[in-house]
């Protein structure tokens, strides 16, 4: 009998983490200990908006954003709270954090100075990926230049001053969750890479030599979708591909800086509001898909919940997830063999095949001059708005099956949602004024000439071009706070809007109804005696984009005028558009969780300013008994993710326009 | 926002006068509208508006050239420099549209910073499409519109040809943006455009050498189409960074420059006379066809109506011509 080949000792398994952070660094620093409790192996923080984008808790554009999606980190002492009781020197922290990496950075290695750890042993991730945030995940603060700059402060930084940190993490996550094609994956992220390599080459502080260890501390953070026979060629892409970019472009030899390493997240986009119980099967596939090739399995693992769709996680819900990962890991015996697709010609076939459209893609892309030129004339954001309409129609027509949204739809009662309390997450509200009250008094007792000198030295060395981080760690201890650091800046870089790709994005949503939608505009354009005209509005912090995208893309295809700029706007910004372009109707879209602030806020302001006459409807994650609050407050309509067909919204604009028609 | 009827007319007035910004959303609603009896209150506005003296003098400014040639983004930085000297600022954005569903994206807003939103820069876009025949109607009312509030009208409009001639009817000053780019100015040339605005601008000058190379190529070719009569007006070709805010003064005051020349020289009456008669014909047309301006002597007439001494605006004259074309029509 043929012996199976069985390896010696079995793997250990990737390191299994959960994505976290809410309220306060007190709240999530009890969250990550318990955590750490039940076997989970790393942590992974997640900040809240603000942070994100560089706002102290009290700015006028934090409200109703404080603690909701992420916890809040102002300054050290809630870095050091973070924190409390997990020795630095043995955790392994990811932070996803792009922006203000190099200030949060700042503020980790200042925590852990404070506990009397060395720097050089810190080990962890800074995301700090800029050009994805352009592209799909919105928390970018300045021009492309200016952040790629920082970018590569961090990683010419880290590479000897902390040498385990991985101070960069490629990511082709968030490209798939923008609607990317496992092509486009590959190609944007590899370009994305191939950026910041030539932006850290080009620098004098960092010797010809040093590039073979820069290249292999760069590290990937890629999606896992349902189609896991396909996400498993693609994992093997990308490693196929990154060791020829290091031979050929930076002349890299060693075999182990060559080496594709990356963690994953798998896939949300596809996780359904309707049968939310289905989503724990779909996360499972998933996590196979990444796991299953021992040659390109992932270093780290993190899944969403099952209630994905309906809003936060409670802690429940992420055991869940987790103790998906621990039977994969330590119940199955994936770990034993080598990898099972030795030899596989049909595996291999898939793999090289996408390896040649991607090296296409990527060339197309380094010809038009690299992925920053290709963010700032939209290339990239054009194509995911376009592959991600073709996902959406493939949905609507019932190509693309999504069991229980769109086929076997069904169902009985789910105890899972049954209970009144919405079966997610609630922040609450006190966590808001909590954490400004903590800012506030942190800021009066700091020496505050102490923070000011900090500060000046931040800006000097912006001037001069110096790598931010000596300074940045420097202010971290002088009790510099975030929005600080941040608007410093703000003020030498100036801010960015990046472009929303939905301008020239091809009209490819057409269809069968598409004809009978554009006969009723064409209608309601008589009636109006102009066009209608729609405001898609993104009020907030909030950069998730792909439904005001699509909504945006499917109102022009059917013939409205459409006003859409894109992401992170006041309220008052909105209210203005809406009145200066003369529109009919305002569709506002938040899925951060705070359109109970947000959208009240612009229905007053419509009120104060005689425009109450403007529909407004509303679209996002939106939990039910918000829905009627706001329904109550003035909302025409509001719409969730099970509310797919997007054909059918358009109808109802078409309705609510005409009845609002005087 | 309740649809203004005739009525509503007297109020559309004195929210202008007061400078009230929903007055003038209202206004410009109203003047793109159209349905018929819309229309005439339409004209009806116009004119009241035409005979009432601003409190400034207005200036019209039409920017123009290919797509992502920094257009918005060239009039951000310009917005920004001017907002403290002048009393308002308008923006009209003509975006092309879909010619199959008709429907547009409109996304010029999108380049405005936070500094010139917040100074309270007026701007609505408009789609190109259903200005059948071209932009000079519905732009014409609503430049004419905001001229009222503002001080300073700013025209953006995409693409090289047709496009530049009607707003070069409708502005004072027609700016040129050029993308950096070898090979350029020969289309330039085959478009037959350059003969028509008064400065030309090669922005994205902080790309490097192809900026400056573009900008004398340009040069070049305008010194070979230039008939340089004394006192006539030689466009200037600029280098400018709407990015870096380069060269934006220099832009100004070349504006300045020819906005001095053209009233002095006669051009811009010129110009706003074939702007009028544009306008009118064009209005006609669109509402009557061909057949129903032949009535009353087809463009020709209109130009001469027009061009006669009158107390009364082209606006009026419009409602005027139209009663004529429709009891003629209806005599038959
Ligand atoms: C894709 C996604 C992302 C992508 C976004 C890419 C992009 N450019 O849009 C990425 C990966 C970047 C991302 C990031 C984050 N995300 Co996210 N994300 C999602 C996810 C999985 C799907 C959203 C989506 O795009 N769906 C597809 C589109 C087409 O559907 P839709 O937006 O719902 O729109 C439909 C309807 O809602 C409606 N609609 C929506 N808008 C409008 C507007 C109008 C006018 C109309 C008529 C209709 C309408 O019509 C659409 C058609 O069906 C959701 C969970 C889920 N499954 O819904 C989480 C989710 C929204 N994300 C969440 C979070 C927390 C984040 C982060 C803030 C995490 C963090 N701490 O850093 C970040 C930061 C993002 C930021 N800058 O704000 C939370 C929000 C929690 C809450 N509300 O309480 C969710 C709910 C996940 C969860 N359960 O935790 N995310
Ligand atoms: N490098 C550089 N890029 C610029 C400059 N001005 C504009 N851009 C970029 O060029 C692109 C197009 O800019 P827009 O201002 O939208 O150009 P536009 O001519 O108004 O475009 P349309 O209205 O779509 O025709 C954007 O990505 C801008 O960031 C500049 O001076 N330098
Ligand atoms: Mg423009």
């Amino acid at each position: 009998m043929p012996k199976t080949p069985h390896l010696e000792h079995p793997d250990r398994p990737w390191l299994i983490r959960t994505y976290s952070g809410h309220s306060s660094a007190q709240a999530s620093n009890a969250l990550y200990r318990r955590n750490l409790a039940s076997g989970q192996t790393g942590l992974s923080v997640a900040f809240d908006l603000p942070t994100q984008t560089g706002y102290d808790s009290d700015h006028a554009l934090a409200r109703g954003e404080v603690g909701k999606v992420g916890v809040p980190i102002c300054h050290i002492d809630d870095m050091a709270t973070l924190f409390d009781q997990i020795p630095l020197d043995q955790m392994n922290t990811s932070m996803t954090i792009n922006a203000t990496a190099a200030w949060l950075l700042a503020l980790y290695v200042a925590a852990a100075e404070r506990q009397g750890v060395r720097p050089d042993t810190l080990q962890g991730t800074t995301q700090n990926d800029i050009i994805k945030e352009y592209l799909s995940r919105g928390t970018y603060v300045f021009p492309p230049e200016a952040s790629i700059r920082m970018t590569s402060d961090i990683v010419a930084y880290t590479v000897e001053e902390i040498p385990k940190w991985n101070p960069i993490n490629i990511c082709s996550y968030h490209l798939q969750e923008a609607g990317a094609t496992p092509v486009q994956e590959i190609a944007f992220a590899m370009a994305n890479a191939v950026a910041v390599l030539d932006a850290v080459r080009a620098r004098e502080d960092v010797p010809e030599e040093t590039l073979g260890r820069v290249f292999g501390r760069i590290s990937f953070f890629l999606n896992a979708g349902i189609r896991f026979v396909e996400e498993t060629c693609k994992c093997r892409a990308m490693t196929a591909l990154w060791s020829e970019l290091g031979r050929e472009r930076y002349g890299i030899e060693d075999e182990r800086m060559l080496r594709f390493r990356y963690g994953v997240q798998v896939n949300s986009l596809g996780l359904s509001e309707a049968q939310p119980e289905n989503n724990i099967v779909r996360i499972a596939l998933e996590a196979l898909g990444v796991t299953l090739s021992r040659d390109a399995r992932t270093r780290s693992l993190q899944l969403p919940a099952w209630n994905e769709a309906l809003g936060l996680p409670r802690p429940w819900d992420q055991q869940l997830s987790l103790r998906t990962q621990q039977i994969l890991a330590y119940e199955t015996d994936l770990l034993e063999y080598p990898d099972l697709f030795e030899g596989s010609h049909v595996v291999e076939a898939h793999t090289e095949a996408l390896l040649q459209d991607a090296r296409t893609e990527l060339q197309k892309v380094l010809e038009m001059g690299g992925a920053v030129s290709a963010v700032e004339n939209a290339y990239m954001k054009q194509a995911l708005v376009e592959s991600h309409t073709l996902r959406i129609r493939a949905i609507e027509r019932g190509e693309q099956i999504v069991v229980g949204v769109n086929r076997f739809k069904e169902t009985t009662d789910s105890p899972l949602t049954a209970q009144s309390e919405g079966s997610i997450l609630k922040v609450d509200d006190s966590a808001e004024r909590e954490q400004v009250e903590r800012l506030q008094s942190f800021r009066s007792a700091r020496n505050s000439a102490d923070a000011e000198a900090a500060l000046q030295g931040i800006a000097d060395c912006l001037k001069n071009g110096d790598n931010i981080l000596p300074a940045s760690i420097r202010a971290a201890h002088a009790g510099v706070t975030t929005g600080e650091w941040a608007d410093t800046l703000r003020r030498l870089f100036g801010e960015y809007r990046a472009p929303t790709g939905v301008g020239a994005a091809r009209s490819i949503s057409a269809g069968e109804d598409t004809d009978g939608l554009r006969a009723r505009v064409e209608a309601l354009s008589e009636t109006l005696g102009r066009r209608p005209k729609i405001l898609v509005g993104k009020p907030g912090l909030d950069g998730h984009s792909n439904g005001a995208e699509q909504i945006a893309v499917k109102a022009r295809d059917v013939g409205m005028e459409v006003v859409y700029d894109g992401i992170r706007l006041t309220p008052e910004e909105i209210v203005q558009s809406a009145r200066d372009e003369g529109v009919h109707v305002i569709g506002l879209s938040i899925l951060s969780g705070s359109h109970g602030v947000l959208v009240r806020d612009v229905l007053e302001r419509l009120n104060k300013e005689g425009l109450q006459g403007i529909p407004v409807i509303v679209g996002g994650i939106i939990p039910d008994d918000d829905a009627a609050a706001l329904r109550a407050a003035g909302v025409k309509r509001i719409y969730t993710p099970k509310d797919f067909d997007l054909s059918r919204i358009m109808g109802d604009i078409v309705d609510i326009v005409g009845e609002a028609a005087p | 926002m309740s649809q203004p009827g005739r009525g509503a007319v007297s109020q559309i007035l004195e929210g202008l006068a007061a400078g009230d910004r929903t007055a003038v959303s209202e206004a410009l609603n109203l003047v793109d509208d159209r349905r018929p009896e819309q229309r005439e209150a339409a004209l009806e506005l116009l004119d009241a508006l035409a005979q009432r003296p601003t409190p400034h003098t207005p200036y019209r400014v039409g920017i123009t050239g290919a797509p992502g040639a920094g257009k918005s983004s060239l009039l951000n930085a310009v917005v920004e420099r001017l907002r403290d000297s002048v009393t308002g600022i308008g923006i009209i954005a003509v975006d092309p549209s879909s010619q199959r569903s008709g429907g547009a994206l409109l996304g010029d807003r999108m380049r405005l910073s936070g500094g010139a939103r917040e100074s309270g820069v007026f701007l609505r876009s408009m789609a190109a499409r259903d200005r059948l025949g071209g932009l000079a109607d519905a732009t014409q009312a609503s430049a004419a519109v905001l001229s009222s509030v503002f001080e300073w009208v700013f025209i953006e409009t995409v693409g090289i040809g047709q496009s530049e001639c009607e707003v070069a009817q409708l502005v004072d000053t027609l700016v040129f943006v050029a993308q950096p780019g070898a090979g350029d100015t020969l289309q330039f040339m085959k478009a037959g455009i350059l003969e028509l605005p008064d400065l030309f601008v090669v922005n994205k000058s902080d790309t490097g050498p192809v900026a400056e190379r573009t900008r004398s190529e340009l040069q070049a070719t305008l010194g070979l189409l230039g008939s340089a009569d004394e006192g006539e007006w030689q466009p200037p070709v600029l280098l400018t960074s709407a990015r870096d805010r380069q060269g934006i003064d220099a832009l100004l005051e070349a504006m300045a420059a020819h906005q001095k020349h053209a009233r002095q020289s006669g051009q811009l009456e010129d110009r706003r006379q074939n702007g009028r008669v544009n306008f009118a014909v064009e209005s006609l047309a669109r509402r009557y066809g061909e057949y129903g301006l032949a009535q009353i002597g087809g463009a020709q007439a209109v130009a001469q109506r027009l061009a006669a001494p009158s107390e009364r605006s082209a606006f009026a004259l419009v409602l005027e011509l139209g009663r004529e074309i429709e009891s003629a029509l209806t005599r038959r």
